[in-house]
């Protein structure tokens, strides 16, 4: 087992300050380890994708990254997350101040029980931005970004949950991308969607790229092939093989990582 | 022949497998009619009961309905009686809306530190105390508040100790367990995703408890708190043990006073029936019963606003 996994040597990016990357990460509930001493780097303006079968722990290394398993009791992890230069993954880390950096989106849309404007204006409130004018502007940027404003901006004041599910998705993109974060975290988040819903998503998530790092986790093939650039198999807790996404899934040294790829696609 | 035989046995023996399951079904069926027939019988003949007595204070005594509303005089016996039940109604609504007042937060507290605070050893502790603490009987709740409450608030403030404000504080611990078991599933029936979304976008817990978790799960919360009014509003023996029972409205939160049900239980076995002042504690029967249906028609729209 040991032998087949590749090593990966790829891995070795310059350490430079716009560094974002993980480094022997492992991650345990209780005694048990869900993610097993993986690194990886996460390259600027750029989609990196998580793939493998389900429990392989694609979920539990996202949300780590972002420190959002310290909320599970019980939940503790190994090794480093280096965000520009910081390890985030050290005890002292200000969480709190870590997660605007890191904006993350969840597999069910799931916007708070307020209005539109609310929901994206929620984030920047606490995080210091006063006066309507500047709400405002944050809420019209944000809504931009995320494709959504033209068909919201006459209903700004209506219950986010009046929108479609691919519309409150968007919003919660929308909501993420509200306090400028340098990364964007997405758990599977078109799986709930429908086919239309979907491209918009991936179309918004190939626009943001340009200005931000995304790690999306998918169960969807053409998904990762479509829009990722680098691609990540995980399997059982372990990163199995990593590289470029058209490597991969061409030619993919792993012959479990071809398998898994031909099954899904087939 | 022999796999006929077997073949025309396997037939009949469905057959009569099939009619085994008609008659259970229809045993079945009929006696869960009876039994829903006799709900709907007894509910009716009681609201029909209740309705018809309630009324004949004005139909029959000729007391007119603003006079049993408004009236502030209650002296139900004599030649000249008056029906005043305003200072029962009062007392009702005073002390119902004080314990909510006092309990509500309480309890919402309680539901939090059970399910967000330290959901571990906080849930385990707490939740037999609220169990335990719905199950204790009303009379022991009044008798605690006559040894324990009262005395302290004689101590403390100016008059008895019995009277509005220690009805209210019975009644307060009495509706905890409600508004808190209600509390806590609407607080852990809220998808895990939406509390981290909050975290997620730097917001810290507390912050978190206050803008998202407390106003998504408002509605049902005030089920719980319409639940517990209602139950605080029909409580009678506790209340009676402690609030004086003198027929005024009261000025201050000191004072002796009534509810409509703890005046319905001391004047029941005094008056003969038919007797005006025996329609007259129907009538208020009949308030409370009313009083009763809005609550439920209450919880009904919260359920409703929550479900949309
Ligand atoms: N809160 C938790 N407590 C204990 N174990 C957990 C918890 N969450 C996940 N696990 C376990 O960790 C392992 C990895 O789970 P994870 O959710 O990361 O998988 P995943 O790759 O995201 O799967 P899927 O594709 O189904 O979403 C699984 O074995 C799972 O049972
Ligand atoms: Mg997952």
């Amino acid at each position: 087992m040991e032998a087949t996994l590749t090593a990966p040597h790829i891995l070795q990016p310059a350490k430079t300050e716009r560094d974002f990357r993980t480094e022997n990460l492992s991650i345990y509930y209780g005694t048990y380890e869900a993610v097993k001493g993986i690194s990886l780097p996460f390259p600027e303006k750029s989609v990196t994708a998580l793939i493998g079968p389900s429990g392989c722990g694609k979920s539990t290394f996202l949300r780590s990254l972002n420190r959002m398993n310290d909320e599970i009791s019980g939940s503790t992890s190994k090794g480093s997350i280096w965000i520009d230069g910081v390890d985030i993954n050290a005890s002292g880390t200000d969480v709190i101040k870590l997660r605007q950096k890191i904006g993350m989106v969840w597999q069910k849309p799931n916007p708070f029980y307020k209005s539109i404007y609310e929901n994206i204006a929620f984030g920047p409130k606490y995080h210091g931005v006063k006066g309507k004018k500047a709400l405002d502007e944050i809420v019209e940027s944000s809504l931009r970004r995320a494709a959504l404003w033209d068909e919201v901006k006459d209903r700004l004041k209506e219950s986010a949950l009046a929108l479609s599910g691919g519309q409150q998705q968007r919003l919660c993109i929308a909501r993420a991308l509200s306090v400028n974060p340098q990364i964007l975290l997405l758990d599977e988040p078109a799986s709930a969607l429908d086919p239309v819903s979907t491209g918009k998503v991936e179309e918004l998530i190939k626009e943001l790229k340009e200005q931000l790092r995304i790690v999306i986790v998918t169960h969807n093939m053409q998904q990762a092939a479509r829009i990722s650039d680098f691609t990540a198999y995980f399997y059982l807790g372990q990163l199995i093989e990593y590289g470029m996404t058209e490597k991969v899934f061409t030619n993919p040294e792993n012959t479990m990582t071809q398998e898994y790829i031909m099954g899904r696609f087939g | 022949m022999r796999v006929q035989n077997n073949e025309t046995m396997r037939v009949q023996s469905s057959k009569s497998r099939i009619e085994k399951h008609h008659i259970e079904d229809l045993v079945g069926r009929s006696y869960m009619s009876f039994c829903v027939l006799l709900l709907i019988v007894s509910i009716v003949s009681m609201v029909y009961f209740v309705t018809s007595r309630g009324i004949s204070t004005f139909a029959i005594d000729k007391v007119s309905i603003s006079d049993f509303f408004f009236g502030t005089t209650w002296s139900p016996e004599g030649d000249h009686p008056s029906f005043g039940a305003l200072p029962f109604i009062a007392g009702s609504f005073i002390t119902t809306l004080l314990a909510a007042l006092i309990a509500s937060p309480l309890s919402i507290c309680a539901a939090l530190f059970m399910t967000e605070i330290v959901p571990g050893w906080g849930k385990k502790l707490l939740q037999p105390v609220i169990e335990l603490l719905s199950g204790i009987p009303s009379v022991v709740y009044g008798f605690v508040g006559l040894s324990v409450i009262v005395p302290f608030l004689r101590n403390v403030f100016p008059g008895q100790g019995i009277g509005v404000a220690a009805g209210a504080l019975v009644l307060s611990v009495m509706i905890l367990p409600t508004i808190t078991s209600v509390a806590v599933d609407a607080l852990s029936t809220l998808p895990r995703n939406l509390k981290e979304s909050s975290f997620a976008l730097g917001a810290t817990r507390w912050q978190t408890i206050a803008r998202v978790i407390i106003p998504t799960t408002l509605p049902a919360i005030m089920t719980g708190v319409v639940l517990g009014m209602a139950r605080a509003f029909g409580e009678a023996l506790a209340v009676q043990m402690v609030i004086g029972n003198a027929p005024f409205i009261p000025t201050s939160l000191f004072e002796s006073a009534s509810t409509l049900t703890s005046v319905i239980t001391l004047g029941m076995g005094n008056t003969t029936m038919g007797s005006p002042h025996n329609n007259a504690l129907w009538s208020m029967a009949l308030v409370l019963m009313l009083m009763t249906f809005l609550f439920v028609f209450v919880v009904r729209m919260l359920e409703k606003r929550r479900s949309i």
